[in-house]
C-alpha cells in the first residue's frame, strides 16, 4: 500500500488485492473506531463546519427578515431557492439507484459505495428541503403543507404540483433514511462488538438494536432490505419526476414541456453519479481504500455519467427542436432569449459543462485516471446548476409579456445561502464518516466469499471466538 | 467483557419504538384539541367591560331592537359601536345617579369614548361586511348566538375559518326570511317547511368560498 503507483493499474476487479473476512472489516472499521483522524478530515470538516455556520447566518436572517432580501421579484419568483432545491434533490437520487436498482438488477460494484452514496442522498434531501422550506417565508408554519384536521376547514391544494412535491420528496426522505438505517444494522453491531469504551458500546449498541447475527435476524433483514429496495426503485423515477412537473405543468415557455420528466431523472441520476465520483475520489485516496473502491467501480460510474449525459444532451436538443417545430413565436423567441439574452452567457457554459466536458468520458484513459474524473465530475456538478438556472431564471425573466419583464441579481442572502448548504452537506457528510462504516462491512465479506478473495468460511467473528 | 446491556433493554427498546407511535398521536391530539379550547377560542367566555352593559337586560327585558344602538349594520361594514349618546338618551332619566353608570356620565360630560373591550375580533387579514349578511337573510343570532342571554357579552362562536366556511359553503342551513333577522326568538321550520333552499334562490345568495373573498 506504501508504494501505490502514481496511475492506478487497471483491472476489473471490485475487489482488488488479497483480502480475507478479517482485513476488510479491520480497515473499514478502524477508520471509525480511533482516536486518530486524518489531518485531511479535520481540515475539511473545519471547513465544512465554517461554511454551515454561513448556512445557519443567512438563514436565520432570511427567517428574521424575510424572504424579501432575497433578489427575487416579479416575476422572477423563483430563483436561487428552487435552483438550488432541483440540484440537491437531484444529486441524491444517484445514492437511491445504487443502492435500490443495482441491488435489484444484483451488480456486485455496488457493493463497496452504496453505503456513502445513500448516506449522500440522504444529506443532499436534507439541504433540499431547507429551501422550499426558507421559500414559504413563514418557515413556523410548513406543517400548512400537510394535510391534517384543522381548524380552517382546508386541505392542500391536491391539483397543485408543489403538493405532490411535498408528498414525493418527505416519501423519498422516509424511505431513504429506513434503507440507509436497515442496510447499516450488521455494521452497528460489528462495531459495538469491536468498541473499546463504553461510550461507544453504548451507542453502536442502541444503534444496532440488539442484532447478533442470528440466522433468523439475517433471513428477516433479508426480506426486510429486499422490500426497501423495491420500494426504493420507483420513488427513483418518481421524485425527480414530479420536481419536473413544478415546471412542465405551468405554460410558461421554457418550461411547459413534455420532455421534462425522463430528462429530469437522467438529470438527477448524472448529478448524483458526479458527486459520488467528487466524493468518493478524495475519500478513496484519504483513507488509502483503493483496494476497496477500485478503478473498476470508478469506471462503472463514469459510465453511467456519460449515458445519462447524453439522455440531458437529447433533452436539450429536444428543447431547442420543439421550440422551432412548435412555430409557437413565444417558444423561438425563449429559445433565442435563452441563447443570446442577457443570460445567455450561462447556457452556453451549461453547454460547455454538460456537453463538452462529458465527451472526455468515452476515453478510457480519462475514465480510469482519477484527477481527469474529478474533473469531469466537477463541470458536471456546475453545469447540473446552471441547467436549473437557465430553466428557472431565464425562463421567469422573459415570460409572455414585455412590459413585465425583469433581470434577477442574487443578493449575499442568496449566495450565502447556496454556499452554506454546500457546507451543511459536507458537516453531515464529515460527521457520517467519523461515526459510522462509510462502506458496508458486511457486504465486503460477502463480496470477499463471492470473489474468493481471503480465507472462505471464516468469519471474523468465529475467528476472534 | 461484560453484557453492554441488561435483558430488560429490549422491552424498553420495544417499548420505545411502541410507545412512541401513540406519543406522537398523543401529542397532537391535545395540541390540536387544546387549540379548539374555549381556553384559546374564548367562547362561552364573558369579558369584564368598563360599564358592565347587560344584553340581556336591554334586549330580552326590556325589548329593544338590536339597531336601536349598532346603527350601522344595515350599511356598513362595521355595526358599529354606539356613541356615549346613546346610552344617555335613557340614563339621563333612568338610574341617573347609579355609581355603576359613572363612567358613562364622565364620558358624556368629558367628551372622552367609553374604552369597550371587543369581544368579536377577526383578524386583520379577514374582510368582514356586516351590511352583506344582513341584507340577504343572515340573523344576528347565527353569529352572535343568543345576545338576548347574556348578562356580560361573550363569543357564541370560534370565528375559526373553518366556521366561516360551514356556512359559506351551506348558505341553505342558515339563511332565514329577512325579516327575521333580528328576531332573537325565530325558530327554523323542519323538513319540508325549511325555506332555506328557496330563500337562497329568491336573495340571490352565492356560496362564496374563494380565498379572496375575504383575503382581499
Amino acid at each position: 500500500m506504501a508504494t501505490e503507483p502514481k496511475v492506478e493499474k487497471f483491472d476489473s476487479a471490485v475487489l482488488r488485492g488479497r483480502h480475507s473476512y478479517d482485513t476488510v472489516t479491520d480497515k473499514i472499521a478502524s477508520i471509525v473506531l480511533t482516536r486518530n483522524q486524518p489531518r485531511a478530515w479535520i481540515f475539511g470538516a473545519a471547513i465544512a463546519f465554517s461554511l454551515l455556520m454561513l448556512f445557519l447566518y443567512t438563514a436565520a436572517m432570511v427567517v428574521a427578515k424575510g424572504i424579501g432580501i432575497w433578489g427575487n421579484n416579479v416575476p422572477v419568483a423563483w430563483a436561487l431557492d428552487i435552483i438550488n432545491f432541483v440540484w440537491w434533490i437531484g444529486i441524491g437520487h444517484a445514492g437511491t439507484l445504487i443502492s435500490a436498482i443495482l441491488l435489484l438488477l444484483k451488480q456486485d460494484w455496488r457493493t463497496s459505495i452504496n453505503r456513502f452514496a445513500e448516506a449522500m442522498t440522504l444529506f443532499a434531501v436534507a439541504c433540499a428541503g431547507m429551501f422550499p422550506l426558507l421559500h414559504l417565508g413563514r418557515v413556523w408554519v410548513f406543517y400548512w403543507l400537510m394535510p391534517y384536521p384543522n381548524t380552517f376547514a382546508l386541505w392542500p391544494q391536491f391539483r397543485s404540483p408543489l403538493v405532490w412535491d411535498v408528498f414525493a420528496v418527505s416519501t423519498y426522505a422516509l424511505v431513504s433514511l429506513m434503507f440507509w438505517f436497515v442496510g447499516l444494522i450488521p455494521d452497528l453491531a460489528t462495531l459495538r462488538d469491536r468498541a473499546q469504551n463504553r461510550a461507544a458500546q453504548i451507542f453502536y449498541g442502541v444503534l444496532a438494536m440488539g442484532w447478533s447475527g442470528s440466522a433468523r435476524h439475517w433471513s428477516r433483514y433479508e426480506t426486510a432490505y429486499m422490500i426497501l429496495a423495491a420500494l426504493s426503485t420507483p420513488l427513483v423515477l418518481s421524485v425527480h419526476s414530479v420536481v419536473s412537473f413544478d415546471f412542465a405543468v405551468s405554460v410558461l415557455p421554457g418550461w411547459h414541456t413534455t420532455v421534462f420528466p425522463p430528462y429530469f431523472v437522467a438529470g438527477a441520476v448524472f448529478a448524483g453519479f458526479a458527486m459520488v465520483l467528487t466524493l468518493a475520489i478524495p475519500l478513496r485516496k484519504i483513507y488509502g481504500l483503493q483496494d476497496l473502491i477500485t478503478m473498476k467501480h470508478l469506471d462503472n460510474m463514469a459510465k453511467v455519467m456519460l449515458a445519462t449525459g447524453l439522455i440531458v444532451i437529447y433533452g436539450y436538443a429536444m428543447e431547442g427542436f420543439m421550440a422551432w417545430y412548435s412555430g409557437s413565436p413565444n417558444e423561438r423567441f425563449m429559445m433565442y432569449n435563452r441563447l443570446f439574452g442577457p443570460y445567455g452567457y450561462t447556457y452556453w457554459l451549461l453547454l460547455l459543462c454538460n456537453f463538452v466536458a462529458v465527451q472526455f468520458l468515452w476515453s478510457p484513459r480519462i475514465r480510469r485516471s482519477t484527477l481527469g474524473l474529478f474533473i469531469v465530475a466537477m463541470f458536471v456538478n456546475v453545469g447540473m446548476w446552471l441547467e436549473r438556472f437557465v430553466i428557472i431564471v431565464t425562463s421567469l425573466s422573459r415570460d409572455f409579456l414585455p412590459s413585465s419583464w425583469a433581470q434577477y441579481h442574487p443578493t449575499f442572502w442568496d449566495t450565502g445561502l447556496f454556499i452554506g448548504s454546500i457546507g451543511l452537506f459536507l458537516t453531515l457528510m464529515f460527521v457520517f464518516i467519523r461515526l459510522l462504516p462509510m462502506i458496508s462491512i458486511f457486504e465486503m465479506r460477502d463480496l470477499v466469499h463471492k470473489t474468493g478473495g481471503g480465507s472462505p468460511r471464516e468469519s471474523a467473528e468465529n475467528k476472534r471466538k | 467483557m461484560g453484557q453492554i446491556f441488561h435483558p430488560s433493554a429490549n422491552t424498553l427498546a420495544k417499548l420505545g419504538i411502541f410507545g412512541g407511535v401513540f406519543l406522537l398521536i398523543g401529542l397532537f391530539t391535545i395540541w390540536d384539541q387544546f387549540l379548539r379550547s374555549p381556553y384559546v377560542t374564548g367562547v362561552r367566555q364573558p369579558i369584564e367591560q368598563t360599564v358592565p352593559f347587560s344584553h340581556k337586560h336591554h334586549v330580552q327585558q326590556l325589548g329593544i331592537d338590536c339597531r336601536y344602538c349598532h346603527t350601522a349594520v344595515e350599511k356598513s361594514a362595521v355595526a358599529g359601536i354606539p356613541p356615549t349618546k346613546t346610552c344617555m338618551n335613557c340614563h339621563v332619566q333612568i338610574w341617573k345617579d347609579a355609581p355603576i353608570l359613572a363612567p358613562v356620565r364622565d364620558s358624556f360630560l368629558t367628551g372622552k369614548q367609553l374604552q369597550w373591550t371587543r369581544v368579536h375580533d377577526l383578524p386583520d387579514f379577514v374582510y368582514f361586511n356586516h351590511s352583506i349578511h344582513v341584507n340577504r337573510g343572515i340573523g344576528c343570532v347565527s353569529c352572535h348566538g343568543q345576545v338576548d342571554e347574556m348578562p356580560l357579552m361573550w363569543k357564541a362562536n370560534t370565528l375559526h375559518m373553518s366556521w366561516c366556511l360551514n356556512c359559506h359553503r351551506h348558505p341553505d342551513k342558515f339563511v332565514r326570511p329577512k325579516d327575521k333577522v333580528f328576531d332573537m326568538r325565530w325558530e327554523r321550520p323542519t323538513g319540508t317547511n325549511d325555506p332555506g333552499k328557496a330563500l337562497v334562490a329568491e336573495y340571490d345568495i352565492q356560496s362564496l368560498t374563494s380565498c379572496s373573498i375575504c383575503h382581499r
